[in-house]
């Protein structure tokens, strides 16, 4: 289809930041989860790091906050076509925890699990280099639980449903396994450049 | 759940011709379209409604199905959101004989079959995809394996009020102290729905999801058997 009839869109000026059939959704910061929010109890949490790594390692709260900070600071972007512009997550980079337990060569994927069973699934090139943290403080405050806290993963180049909140489980696989959104209809990488939303595009 | 045929027909998008355009209230709009090739749908899914401008700039949503999936026509509760782009758009310039850039049927998680018990809790235009299930549970002469909580501020503000009514559902309207469903859905309410057996769906806004799974929880719905759709005021 060319044109719809009588639309204009109300923004003329597009900012460059935007992804194609994204919208600055502001100060705001929707919450989408498709299952009942849990409450996880931050002591008491843990993330495990493990599969096709040297050594299986799991951390808690108090100790990954000893380990070397990182801030995310930019933009992420939801499938339902929100963008938040300009913001900020600070935690750890996945790469520290990825030199932790040892990549082994074999690993090509991984999948995400949250303390709910909720999965997504990401080739390994996604998450390192830079690309991927564990975040427990949103612009300043703690995450709160709606969100994801204590603790979600942050996978900020790819659309949001790839960063699982309430992290528990990282497994490094030589195979990719369709997460939940994934069997569920939508795409299996999620770049929002390229307008990946849903299987088929 | 639909072959893999089904499931890259439904990806494509296609131009829906307006068929039917109604206005329940100035705040909303129900459109019928006609869906060329159209994938039947399970009640729970939605569409995806792609509008493009001379420019080539485009915006999109997703508007579950309020229709059973027996009916040719797929229909669309929209609520007018005051500055969305869309909402407005379908709201204030659509008219029948028009055609919309669509794709679906879209979803597996939110979907109902239609054969096993359910009950439904919806808030504001999150009662549209609970109105779709319970005209397939009507179409299917099995009205009963649906329970319906629906919550909204006015009776005009509620989507299809006059159907709700005549199936029996809970309703509570919080801001028409005096009318008939004047009310809330609070724990009292929530606890008589409650069933074990049953899967739930929850859809509405993120308050409003966040408010009732809280109850359903605590009244012993177990976590596992609730399935949400929280709309923003976008997205």
């Amino acid at each position: 289809m060319a044109t719809t009839r009588g639309f204009l869109g109300r923004r003329r000026e597009r900012d460059p930041r935007l992804p194609p059939g994204q919208y600055d959704v502001g100060a705001g910061w929707p919450v989408l989860t498709a299952e009942a929010t849990p409450r996880v109890d931050a002591d008491r949490w843990t993330v495990t790091v493990d599969g096709l790594v040297d050594t299986p390692t799991t951390w808690t709260l108090r100790e990954l906050r000893v380990l070397p900070p990182s801030v995310y600071a930019g933009d992420i972007h939801c499938v339902t076509t929100w963008s938040k512009l300009d913001t900020n997550f600070t935690g750890i980079s996945f790469d520290t925890l990825l030199d932790a337990v040892g990549v082994r060569p074999e690993a090509t994927h991984v999948v995400e699990r949250s303390t709910t069973g909720y999965t997504t699934n990401l080739p390994l090139e996604d998450v390192r280099g830079g690309k991927a943290w564990l975040v427990w403080e949103h612009e300043g405050q703690p995450l709160t639980r709606e969100h994801g806290g204590p603790v979600r993963m942050l996978v900020p180049h790819l659309y949001f449903w790839k960063s699982a909140k309430w992290i528990e489980r990282i497994t490094l696989l030589d195979h990719d396994e369709p997460g939940f959104w994934e069997v569920n209809g939508y795409h299996q990488r999620g770049d929002p450049w390229r307008e990946q939303r849903f299987d088929g595009d | 759940m639909g072959g893999p045929d089904d499931r890259r027909a439904a990806a494509r998008w296609r131009d829906a011709r307006v068929v039917e355009v109604a206005h329940p209230s100035v705040d909303a709009v129900v459109l019928r379209l006609a869906v060329p090739e159209r994938v039947q749908h399970h009640p729970g899914q939605h569409y995806v409604v792609r509008l493009r401008a001379p420019d080539g700039y485009t915006a999109q949503r997703s508007y579950s199905v309020a229709s059973a999936p027996a009916d040719d026509l797929v229909e669309l509760f929209v609520e007018r959101i005051d500055d969305g782009e869309v909402s407005s758009y379908l709201a204030d310039v659509v008219e029948p004989g028009d055609e919309l850039e669509v794709r679906g049927p879209i979803g597996r998680w939110f979907v109902w079959s239609g054969r096993t018990p359910a009950v439904g809790i919806g808030g504001g235009s999150g009662v549209a995809p609970l109105v779709g299930m319970l005209r397939h549970a009507v179409d299917l002469g099995h009205p009963e394996r649906l329970r319906l909580a629906v919550s909204a501020t006015t009776r005009l503000r509620l989507p299809y009020p006059g159907e709700l009514e005549a199936a029996g559902a809970r309703i509570a309207l919080t801001r028409e102290p005096g009318a008939e469903h004047a009310g809330r859905l609070d724990a009292d309410a929530v606890a008589a729905l409650v069933d074990p057996d049953a899967t739930v769906y929850l859809c509405g806004s993120a308050r409003f999801t966040g408010a009732m799974e809280t109850l359903l929880v605590d009244a012993g719905q177990p976590a596992g058997t609730i399935r949400v759709e929280r709309f923003g005021p976008s997205g």
